[in-house]
């Protein structure tokens, strides 16, 4: 199934070729979590700070439950701010 | 300690100048800067005055860590009636104005009256004088900038200065120090200009004295520190600036796009840091050249950027001062100038960014006022008659910046927008489509998608404002606790905690940034060691409180009752149409009785005589 991930900050180097915008539509298996695509694209835990799933937040201590499904979008931050 | 113990006082009527002793018991009750000069302010001013009359005082005010080792120690604000609001009027700035001031020895500069002609002050030390600024009036910030330090002839010395739409009354117009840090908000520029001041020069010999030299080198370290080893503060913030929010506010669903008419802008990620950090095809170069900090400051978040060579907004003459690395983009900006008029044109809005720095415009106001006018122009309530031509559709980068450029120097349609959106829509029959609380625009999260900050808003002092309670902090950013965006619960008590220690922070003279990693717990070691009493974080939370509530009771005395404490229709009446708040309002009627309850005060919002009593006002 198709999900878009969307890298930002530091994280923008763990994109995969051929991303644009700092998002990219990646094919994941039924099922995936989270954690999963975290995992997959060896993305450090410690700067995956702020996670949403269509704009919702995941915490990571919880993201091993969260399931995406078809056509979800997973945006992930480092510790940023601003103002 | 800490503090100089020295006021200015400017009679710009009679050109008479003094000095007297601070008052230290004042001092111990507000601590300095915005606390301190607000409790002068409230003393020696009809809170009914006409904020643009002689009769207006305004405060250029240091805190007790201004000038000091303390990281973010240069803060400077400026307090007054505000023209925009009718409400206290409290504006702050970094760069490298507010220590020199301080170094001259004064804690503050008091101006009264109305100059008989231009001048400007010329501070060094205890050398004061009003000089003739007749050739200036008329020039921009930046050559008012220059002009003045070539005069006085030191380079060292630091301005802060009004542009053209501050001599001709622009309702939003600021104080522009150091060419590209301003005391923004709520038209602390306009009410310069109402007296003839074009700027402020200082230069100081002196250094600042704390009370306990050892133990204060000792709490700065700490707090240092701990700011270099926060993810937040260390990294994020130098690397990709306020900026890095525009894509997480635009996934958060609540980015104020178009008027508010969407939480969600479709051309946020070219307008945001990440965009800023990439090559163009023009010439290889990023639109970002480098970061860049304030006096003392260890985080260095500010924004330095060059405009692509080949866009249209450097064609043509007179455009060779825009032509360099200058001050920008910062996210509000970026906000208001892009998602709010639904232009996504990176250059156009570092231009426009540029612009209202040479200018002296507060970019959120005048993004917002412009983002108004474009929903007056496509309701089909004004048009190119109207606007002298401009096709303020919105998304079009060129009327957007021709817009800027007329407010700027206070001309053509410029006119009418430098009025604000408040009185722009309601002068066209159309109150309903400004998007202010108190007639001052809001800054850039959308109250449907970031509940906590419709409370925010409403309750803010000095109008809508994100930087007197921001819980976006809490609610998006995860600090010091995440906290759920879309609902109310909770929220009286995060917005009534975040305004009481902003309100200490601000008047202690540093950088609210700090609280990114700082707690009070790292704060108040630094201004107990600096200043005499004791500043222990219950201390400084009291003071907080105190504050908000001198506040609350100028504004009131001004007429500005509770039942301003509210927000435009479209926010309580028409629900976000996508993303995370899609069908939500803003739930405003559920958190504001419980935030005057839980600030001590009646059903009206009025304080009562018990809290009054109790922090000794």
């Amino acid at each position: 199934m198709d999900v878009t991930l969307k890298l930002y900050a530091t994280l923008t180097p763990f994109l995969p070729s051929g991303a644009e915008k700092n998002q990219i539509s990646i094919d994941v298996s039924e099922g995936s979590s989270v954690m999963d695509i975290v995992d997959k694209y060896q993305l450090p835990k410690e700067s995956c700070h702020l996670i949403l799933v269509n704009g919702n937040y995941t915490p990571l201590a919880s993201a091993d439950q969260k399931i995406l499904v078809e056509g979800d979008t997973l945006a992930i931050w480092p510790p940023v701010a601003g103002g | 300690m800490a503090w100089t113990r020295k006021v200015l006082r400017i009679n710009l009527t009679s050109g008479e100048i003094t000095t007297e002793p601070l008052n230290m018991e004042w001092a111990q009750k507000y601590l300095g800067q915005r606390g301190l000069a607000t409790k002068y302010l409230v003393e020696e001013t009809d809170p009914k005055v006409d904020p643009l009359s002689p009769d207006n005082k305004m405060i250029f005010a240091t805190g007790p860590l201004t000038g000091t080792c303390a990281s973010t120690g240069g803060r400077y604000s400026v307090i007054t009636k505000g023209p925009l609001t009718g409400a206290i009027a409290c504006s702050n700035s970094g760069g490298y104005f507010g220590p020199e001031l301080k170094f001259s020895g004064y804690d503050m500069v008091i101006l009264e009256g109305k100059s008989p002609k231009p001048v400007y002050l010329s501070i060094f030390d205890d050398k004061v004088k009003l000089r003739d600024a007749s050739h200036l009036w008329g020039k921009s910030v930046w050559d008012t900038d220059d002009a003045i330090k070539a005069e006085v002839q030191d380079p060292l010395a630091h301005v802060a200065a009004i542009g053209v739409s501050g001599e001709k009354g622009v309702l939003y117009s600021c104080i522009v120090n150091n060419k590209h840090r301003a005391a923004g908000r709520s038209g602390v520029g306009a009410v310069m200009g109402s007296k003839n001041l074009k700027a402020i020069v200082a230069r100081g010999s002196n250094g600042v004295t704390v009370e306990q030299p050892q133990e204060f080198f000792a709490a700065t370290d700490a707090g240092k520190k701990v700011l270099k080893e926060n993810a937040v503060t260390g990294e994020g913030l130098p690397a990709f600036g306020t900026q890095v929010l525009m894509n997480v506010i635009n996934e958060t669903g609540a980015m104020p796009t178009r008027n508010c008419r969407d939480v969600q802008f479709e051309g946020a990620h070219d307008i945001s840091a990440e965009a800023m950090a990439e090559p163009r095809r023009s010439d290889g170069k990023a639109n970002l050249s480098t970061n860049q900090g304030c006096f003392a400051c260890t985080i260095a978040c500010g924004r330095v950027s060059t405009i692509d060579p080949q866009h249209y907004t450097l064609q043509g003459e007179g455009k060779d001062q825009y032509k360099h690395a200058s001050g920008g983009l910062e996210y509000e900006a970026a906000w208001a100038l892009g998602s709010a008029t639904g232009v996504n044109d990176l250059d156009a809005l570092t231009y426009a960014q540029f612009l209202c720095n040479e200018h002296g415009l507060d970019p959120i106001s005048l993004g917002a006022t412009i983002a108004a006018a474009m929903d007056l122009y496509e309701e089909g309530v004004i048009n190119q008659d109207i606007t002298g031509g401009l096709d303020l559709r919105f998304g079009n980068a060129k009327a957007l910046t021709e817009a800027v450029e007329l407010t700027g120097t206070a001309e053509g349609f410029g006119v009418e927008l430098g009025l604000g959106s408040a009185r722009l829509c309601a002068k066209y029959g159309r109150p309903d489509l400004s998007m202010t609380v108190k007639k001052q625009e809001f800054p850039a999260y959308d109250p449907r998608g970031i509940q906590g900050m419709g409370l925010t808003y409403a309750t803010s002092n000095r109008g809508a404002c994100h930087l007197r309670s921001y819980t976006v902090s809490s609610e998006v950013l995860g600090i010091p606790e995440k906290t759920d965006p879309l609902v109310t619960e909770g929220k009286a008590a995060l917005v009534k905690a975040f305004q009481d220690a902003t309100a200490a922070v601000d008047s202690a003279g540093i950088c609210v940034f700090t609280t990114f990693a700082w707690t009070m717990e790292d704060i108040a070691p630094q201004v107990n060691a600096a200043c005499e009493g004791n500043w222990s974080v219950d201390a400084l939370m009291e003071v907080g409180e105190r504050i908000w509530n001198l506040e609350r009771q100028y504004n009131m005395a001004a007429g500005i009752l509770g039942d301003q404490d509210t927000l435009p229709q479209r926010l309580l009446k028409e629900a976000a149409k996508v993303g995370p708040a899609q069908g939500l309002v803003n739930g405003l009627d559920k958190m504001l009785p419980e935030y005057y309850e839980l600030r001590g005060w009646s059903t009206d919002g009025t304080p009562t005589g018990e809290t009054i009593s109790r922090l000794g006002l």
